[in-house]
Order: C-alpha cells, then sequence, then structure tokens
C-alpha cells in the first residue's frame, strides 16, 4: 500500500468542487462521451456529481473519466481513464470517457510528445481515482456513522460488512461531492489491479468502424469556410509578388489575400516552429473550389535573407541560423561526409581512446546515413478557428495546445483566457503536430474574415513545407586487440541541421575507452522531432556497427551485447549512464528465448539488435526469407520493458505499429531536395510501406515486472532499423549502410 | 454548376456543383458525410475509398459526373448500426491506432470479401496494398479480414 500526498508541487492537484455548495447539475454533451464496447452499461444519469476534474459520477453510478491528453492513435484516450478507473475502482463497463479540456490549473502535462503521457501522467491519474474513491468512503462514513477505515470497496460498491451497509458510488457521489479533499490517499496495491495490465478496447473504436466526425478536418461550424494556404515551392525562397485575378474570380471564393504568420518581433517557442512566415491564402465556400483557386494563382519568389534568430527551447535561449540559397541532397551528402572527417565536439570521452586506437591491432570502421523523412500523418494538416474581438475559438488536431495557446495569443493580441483551443483526435501525430503554425496560421485567417474558417493543407501542401526528421550521418571505430577483444570504441555523429548523438547510451559505460563527437550543418530546410527524434537513425547505426564487431570479433551478436552489458552493471565506466544494464540485459535474454536465437531455420536469415531510449527496452530479432530475390519480412519477435503495462492489447497494436514505422522509413522513405524543391510532394512519389511489404508476423513479448510504466509510442521504431539491417546482411551477403535501403540512391531524384 | 441524382447511402440526394467536383469533396461539403476521409487526393493512399454498386473506388478521383445512375455506399451506410462483419472484425481485433484510414481499409475489405469470400494472404495483399495506414495496423488488418471472412461464411 502507498500513501501518497494530493497535492503537487505548488498546484493544488486535486480540487473539490465542494466550495460551489451542493451537487453540481453538469452539462453533458452524449456525443461527445465515448462508451466503452461492451454491452450492460447503466443508462445515462439524470444528475452529475463533479468530484474533481479528472471524474464525475452519476447518481445512477455511471462515471464519466475525462482524459486529459491529446490522443494522437497511441491510446491515451483509453488507457489513462483505465488508470483512474482502476484506483477508483470501478467497473469498465459503466465508464464513459471524454476528452478533458485544455486546464493547465487541473492537469499536469497536456502534451502528447516523448512517450510521456504515461509515464509523467500515471502518479496524477492514480491519485485523482483513490482521492475520489477515499471521499466517497468518507461519504458512505459518515452515512452510516462507521469508522472509514471499515468500508470497503469494490467495482462501483461500497460496503460496511459487518453492519451490513451496501451503496452504490452513484449514491454517495452527491455527499462525496462536498467532503473535503484528503490531505493523503492510500493507493492500491499492484496484485490488487483488475483493469491496469488486461485488455480494452479503444473507447473511439466504434466511432472511428462506422465514420463518425471525430478529427480535425471533419469539424465543422455553421457558416464556416474553407481556407487554403499557397507556400514558396522551395527552401530558402519567400514571396515576392502574387497574381490572384484569376482566382479570384472563380466560383465560391470569398477572399484572396497574403499574411505573415507570426509578427516581426514575436519571440517564437521551440513549437512556433515554421518554415514560410508569409503565405498567399485562398478563402471560399467548398474545399474544391478553393483548391481550383489555389492552382489558378500566379507568384514571384525570391530568395530569402540569411537570418539568425534566437529560439526559447524549453527557456533556454538557442541560436538558430538560416542561410540562404538554394539546397540540394547531393550536397548535402558531401557536407556531411567532409563534416565528418573534420574535427568535432567532444561530448563524452572516457579513458584514453586516442591512444587506444593507435595501438590498436584491427580498427573497423563504418558511416551510416539517413535522409530527411516527412511525417506524413495521414490527416494533413488543418485547423479551424473562430476569432471575433472577444475571444479564439480553435479545434482541431495539436499535439501541444498548451503551448501553442500562447503563441495565438501573442499573434491576435488576446489575453490568454479568451484563446480557447480543443483538442480532437488527430489522424497520426508522429511529432508533426508539436509545431502549431497551422494553428496561428487559421487564427489570423479567420481574424483577417471575421468569420469561422477551417484551414487545410493539401497533401502537397503538407509534405513540402517542411518540418522533416533531419539528415543523418554517423560513423563509428571499434579497436580490436591482437585477441579481438574490444578495447576502444569511437563514435562521431551529425546531421543537417542537427546531431543524433546520444552520447551517455550504450555502449557507453561497458568501453574502458570510448569516446563520442558530434558536429551539425546549418540549412535552411525546417526540421522537427520525428517519433522518437535522433534515436530514430542512432539506434540503427549503432546496432549495424556492433554487429559488424561482433562479427569481427567472432561472436555471436547477442552474447557480446550480453558480456558488454554485464560489465556495464558490475563495473560501470564513466559518469552519467543513462540506461539501467540489467534491465537492458533482460530484453535480450528474452528476446533470444522468444526467437529461439541459435536454432537455424532454413532460408531464415535474422537479425537482432536492441535499445533503450524514451524509458523503455526493448529487443528484436527480425526474419527475412528471400523471394524472388526480394526480402520479404517474415516474423519479428520483440521483447519490451517499459514497465507496467496499462492496455495489453493496445500497448501491443503500438509496438506494432512502431515495427511496421522502422522497417518502412529505413526501407523505402526519404526526401531528396533539388535547388530547394522538395522532390516529392505526395504519396505516388514519397514511398510508405504498404500492406504487401509488411512484415508477416509480429510478436510482441513484455517484461513483467512492478516498474512504474514508461511510453512506448516511440523506443520501438528506433532499434529494429538495425534488427532489418543484419538480417539483410545475412539474407544478402551485403552490409546497408545508407537509407532508405531498398530504393536506389539514384532514383530518388 | 450541375445539378445530380445520387443515391447514397439508399437514399436520393439531389445536389448543385460543379460537375467536375470528386465525390470525396461531395460527400465531406455537400452531404456532410465525413467518414470518408481525404489523404493524398490522387488515388494513392485509399482514405477515400468507397463503393460505386460492389466495386472499391477512389472517391478522390472521382467526378460526380461519373457517377450516373450507380450507387454509392460510403462508411457510414456499410451497416446501420456498425455490426458490418468488418466492422465487428475490426472492434474485435481494436485495429485502429489513429484511426484515420480506417474508414478506406474497412470499405476497401468489405468489397474484396463480397469478390473473394475467402481470401489467402497474397490476396488481401494484393487488394489492400492501395491503401495506407501510417500507423503501421497492417497485421491486425490482414488478421481482421481473415476474422471477417470466417463470420461472414
Ligand atoms: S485521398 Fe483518395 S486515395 Fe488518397
Ligand atoms: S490507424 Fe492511423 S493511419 Fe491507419
Amino acid at each position: 500500500m502507498t500513501l501518497i500526498k494530493t497535492s503537487f508541487g505548488r498546484r493544488t492537484f486535486i480540487k473539490s468542487t465542494a466550495l460551489a455548495g451542493g451537487g453540481m447539475m453538469l452539462g453533458f454533451s452524449w456525443l461527445a462521451a465515448c462508451k466503452p464496447s461492451g454491452g450492460g452499461m447503466l443508462s445515462l444519469p439524470k444528475e452529475w456529481f463533479k468530484i474533481n476534474g479528472y471524474l464525475k459520477i452519476g447518481e445512477n453510478g455511471l462515471i464519466t473519466i475525462m482524459s486529459p491528453n491529446p490522443e494522437i492513435g497511441q491510446n491515451v484516450k483509453t488507457s489513462m481513464p483505465m488508470i483512474v478507473a482502476e484506483e477508483l475502482d470501478v467497473d469498465w463497463k459503466n465508464v464513459l470517457v471524454e476528452q478533458a479540456p485544455l486546464d493547465i490549473s487541473i492537469f499536469t502535462r497536456q502534451l502528447a510528445g516523448g512517450s510521456q503521457s504515461i509515464r509523467q501522467g500515471w502518479p496524477g491519474l492514480r491519485m485523482a481515482g483513490a482521492t475520489a474513491r477515499q471521499m466517497l468512503k468518507e461519504a458512505a462514513a459518515k452515512a452510516w456513522n462507521v469508522p472509514v477505515e471499515e468500508i470497503t470497496t469494490e467495482a462501483g460498491m461500497l460496503q460496511h460488512k459487518t453492519g451490513g451497509h451496501s451503496a452504490g458510488y452513484g449514491e454517495m457521489a452527491s455527499a462525496a461531492s462536498q467532503i473535503k479533499v484528503p490531505k493523503e490517499v492510500k493507493l492500491k496495491d499492484i496484485k490488487d489491479f483488475k483493469i491496469i495490465g488486461t485488455s480494452r478496447h479503444n473507447v473511439d473504436g466504434l466511432k472511428i468502424v462506422t465514420g463518425k466526425p471525430l478529427f480535425g478536418l471533419d469539424y465543422k461550424e455553421e457558416g464556416m469556410l474553407i481556407a487554403m494556404i499557397a507556400h514558396p515551392p522551395a527552401f530558402g525562397m519567400k514571396l515576392k509578388s502574387f497574381d490572384d485575378a484569376e482566382a479570384r474570380s472563380m466560383p465560391g471564393i470569398r477572399d484572396v489575400f497574403k499574411i505573415d504568420v507570426f509578427a516581426n518581433d514575436y519571440e517564437v517557442q521551440w513549437c512556433d516552429t515554421l518554415s514560410f512566415n508569409e503565405l498567399v491564402v485562398v478563402v471560399g465556400n467548398t474545399t474544391w473550389e478553393v483548391m481550383n483557386a489555389k492552382k489558378a494563382l500566379k507568384f514571384e519568389w525570391e530568395p530569402i535573407k540569411p537570418k539568425k534568430e534566437t529560439i526559447n527551447i524549453f527557456g533556454s535561449m538557442v541560436d538558430v541560423v538560416t542561410p540562404t540559397g538554394p539546397e540540394n541532397s547531393d550536397e548535402h551528402t558531401e557536407n556531411m561526409k567532409s563534416a565528418s572527417l573534420k574535427p568535432a565536439n567532444v561530448v563524452r570521452k572516457d579513458g584514453d581512446p586516442v591512444a587506444i586506437f593507435k595501438k590498436a591491432a584491427q580498427i573497423i570502421e563504418r558511416s551510416y546515413t539517413a535522409p530527411f523523412l516527412a511525417h506524413s500523418t495521414m490527416e494533413p494538416m488543418n485547423f479551424f478557428a473562430n476569432v471575433t474581438a472577444e475571444k479564439a475559438d480553435l479545434t482541431g488536431p495539436i499535439q501541444t495546445p498548451e503551448f501553442m495557446e500562447k503563441s495565438v495569443s501573442a499573434r491576435l493580441g488576446l489575453p490568454l483566457e479568451k484563446i480557447n483551443i480543443n483538442m480532437t483526435r488527430m489522424g497520426g501525430g508522429f511529432g508533426r503536430r508539436l509545431y502549431g503554425h497551422f494553428l496561428v496560421e487559421a487564427a489570423v485567417i479567420s481574424q483577417k474574415m471575421k468569420a469561422p474558417i477551417k484551414l487545410i493543407y493539401t497533401r502537397e501542401d503538407d509534405m513540402t513545407c517542411g518540418i522533416y526528421r533531419p539528415a543523418y550521418h554517423a560513423t563509428y571505430r571499434a579497436a580490436l586487440d591482437e585477441n579481438k577483444n574490444l578495447i576502444a570504441f569511437h563514435v562521431k555523429s551529425g546531421g543537417i541541421p542537427e546531431s543524433p548523438l546520444a552520447a551517455n547510451r550504450f555502449p557507453a559505460g561497458a568501453v574502458d575507452h570510448y569516446l563520442a563527437e558530434d558536429w551539425s550543418l546549418p540549412s535552411n530546410i525546417s526540421i522537427g522531432a520525428f517519433r522518437a527524434p535522433r534515436s530514430n537513425f542512432i539506434a540503427g547505426a549503432e546496432q549495424a556497427f556492433i554487429d559488424e564487431v561482433a562479427e569481427a570479433m567472432g561472436k555471436d551478436p547477442i552474447d557480446l551485447r550480453l558480456e558488454l552489458l554485464a560489465k556495464a552493471a558490475a563495473n560501470p565506466v564513466g559518469k552519467d549512464n543513462d540506461y539501467d544494464a540489467v534491465r537492458y540485459a533482460g530484453v535480450l535474454k528474452l528476446v533470444k528465448e522468444k526467437s529461439g536465437w541459435g536454432t537455424a531455420s532454413d532460408g531464415v536469415h535474422r537479425g537482432v539488435a536492441a535499445y533503450f531510449c524514451h524509458n523503455t527496452y526493448v529487443a528484436q530479432v527480425l526474419d527475412i526469407v528471400m523471394k524472388d530475390n526480394t526480402p520479404v519480412i517474415k516474423k519479428v519477435t520483440n521483447a519490451v520493458d517499459c514497465g507496467i503495462i496499462i492496455n495489453r492489447i493496445a500497448a501491443t497494436n503500438l509496438a506494432e505499429g512502431g515495427i511496421v514505422d522502422g522497417v518502412g522509413h529505413s526501407l523505402y522513405s526519404a526526401i531528396t531536395i533539388k535547388n530547394g524543391v522538395p522532390q516529392q510532394n505526395n504519396f505516388n512519389t514519397y514511398r510508405l510501406i504498404r500492406h504487401a511489404e509488411a512484415p508477416k508476423e509480429i510478436e510482441i513479448h513484455f517484461v513483467e515486472n512492478e516498474i512504474d510504466p514508461t511510453g512506448l509510442g516511440e523506443p520501438i521504431n528506433p532499434p529494429v532499423i538495425g534488427a532489418l539491417a543484419n538480417a539483410l546482411y545475412k539474407a544478402t551477403g551485403k552490409r546497408y549502410y545508407d537509407q532508405p535501403f531498398l530504393v536506389k540512391q539514384d532514383l530518388l531524384g | 454548376m450541375a445539378i445530380f441524382n445520387l443515391n447514397v447511402n439508399g437514399k436520393t440526394q439531389q445536389i448543385d456543383v460543379d460537375p467536375t467536383t470528386p465525390m470525396l469533396w461531395v460527400l465531406r461539403d455537400h452531404l456532410n458525410l465525413v467518414g470518408t476521409k481525404y489523404g493524398c487526393g490522387i488515388a494513392s493512399c485509399g482514405a477515400c475509398t468507397i463503393h460505386l454498386d460492389d466495386t472499391a473506388m477512389r472517391s478522390c478521383i472521382l467526378p460526380i459526373s461519373a457517377v450516373g445512375n450507380k450507387s454509392i455506399t460510403t462508411i457510414e451506410g456499410l451497416s446501420e448500426n456498425g455490426d458490418h462483419p468488418v466492422q465487428k472484425a475490426w472492434l474485435e481485433h481494436d485495429v485502429p491506432q489513429c484511426g484515420y484510414c480506417q474508414a478506406g481499409q474497412i470499405m476497401s475489405a468489405a468489397a474484396l470479401l463480397k469478390d473473394n469470400a475467402d481470401p489467402d494472404d497474397g490476396a488481401i495483399e494484393s487488394v489492400m496494398n492501395g491503401n495506407i495506414c501510417r500507423c503501421g495496423t497492417y497485421v491486425r488488418i490482414k488478421a481482421a479480414v481473415k476474422t471477417a471472412a470466417k463470420t461472414m461464411k
């Protein structure tokens, strides 16, 4: 049993509504709530009693739980309420889920990013449920005049055994809403969990499969107009002039004008990243009319001036340089290669790597690269805005509502409390919707039109407006002595415009002489976080390199990793190693067992990889068979240690998606640039993995433990790229260093 | 502008639009049926899949003028209460992640099962290959198609 305090820093985390006096009738929209699948649910109550910001209870015992975080497909809308329901001790079939409003006075971190929703939400969600349960118990103790300690709960029922009393939560909800919030509450023992760790279906499942409006693009209001933007066709260019005569005369068109997304003197935050500040906007009645008018616009573009800005990244001011001039992927490749040969920043050094490399009997050196990638959320960028002189109502898909509220407030000159951002379900995020310039654009357009508008990006707008995964390069070196022992390790990595280095990760801590260096090159191509930032490249490169090192040492690749991890566990080298070597080894051992590693089977070529990022440990074995000279991914076996599993079916689904993401992008996807112009602008030229290319089978095995849960959205896709490269080597006899592995570099444009 | 009489999900609808307007936007903007999704606009992703009579079509490249007297079924009209075997199988396997591509996936799968009651892996892969799922639910989709095929027998 754990006792926890109900305050969180300076915030009084759980607020009672008792101050309002009496039970409250709360507005409730049936459409807004989601009914978990499964029959036998209670009907709607006549009255709701709000116990705290996370939940309300109807007089008949029905529960509504608010899901605080944005839903991008990572299942938080189901799994976060499951945690509240567990501690509240209710039957899941009597729970409705509603998307919470943006309210940072109640909720701690209303953001989808970094695989942190569950990890950071965990204590607060448990507390919300446990506090409400305690208040219900106290209300019952008062009503029955018995000691509160003697009251037990189960599945939404309160009971006092010796006194023979029992009541549903609904009967005590009104009284509980007036109980003072306890200072301390007890949490359930993990062994008593009934909901956490089980499989619960997606609360939006029925709406999704029946095509109900759920997404930003589906949102409509009376009198709403459609807006689209036109941006420069090339990075390094900006708008000089435009001719809208023809577009204006086309049917259904209301207006054409230029906007500045941000004002000149605005101090941008990290999530205000955008590629083009000046846009031409077309507003009209319907999507098709606006799309056609957009095609009729004529433009003149001119080169940007080089600029240096200072950007506020989580409170620290960082200088960012944007050069002018059109860029090219060919030059990027060359420039990265030369940068990798120049001196770089030493980020970590253990022992004397330079001297050890000098006296090595054998040095293995390999370089790896990966291109820009577009996030390609299936739902393109869009946002609804209705801005009046008094307030701004904004609705749509955004991973960072709390941050973007500030951007919009500054841009419109309206105070924060007049900005209202509603979160819709998102057709994918992957990091792209951390950067909400489109939300600001929608607000500016609505303000100018004095009308509600929905801004829609075409796929082409979406794919060619940047915020790409950076292009990366990494060079690895390993020194072996005459007995083929690994004696020194060196990683030097960089990218455009950032380095993917994680200097304190394995094999740091496992090798006596270790050097990690980084470098970066400026660019006018905008970049952003992409599912598992940096790890999405460096993990695959590192794990492919370790495979070559194991081969040179004559060792089994799993055995080599386990030996190194045993050393890091018993006698770690250096400080600040960011991983737990025992848990790391744990996933490798589990994947070894589950995949039957070491048992050869005809025609199956296997690769292994393991990685730690976003607080979660993952190991994978990937099996390839060759069919008509083409590799087919037969099976991927995964071992995952993310602590306590909340929703098993959803966790498995998300992990499967991570595998498909990792193998898909590393096999097929790239954005290449010619004269500043992205050469891919839709799914006919930008290749995403499809049904026939997906792994035929994916197995996810979780390490069962009682460690607080960590995230699953990002840790899966990074290592599988290494497992894939290693299996491809076994299948083809060729090492794969440059992504995308299966697209000829000269076909990339 | 021209007037068209369409049969959508069993109802006759009269719409006055530019004849080049793709069915995707007729459904979404004019008929308020937003279950059919926009993903690419060039028949490359499958998010906009509908049935024209019994055939799966990409509505983003199907101008209203080409519909003629064929009847249109969208995800909203696939079943009355979300109980088409494909929809039920999707729920059973908890297929969706973000869910955005799934209406298109379901419409493609339902059309596939009309043509081929017992598709093998290869048949599922080739018919479904036009439907991208960025979240990577392919393995689950395949399993759900097989479950649906079984219940439809
Ligand atoms: S929107 Fe029609 S196929 Fe992509
Ligand atoms: S579920 Fe997100 S694109 Fe398929």
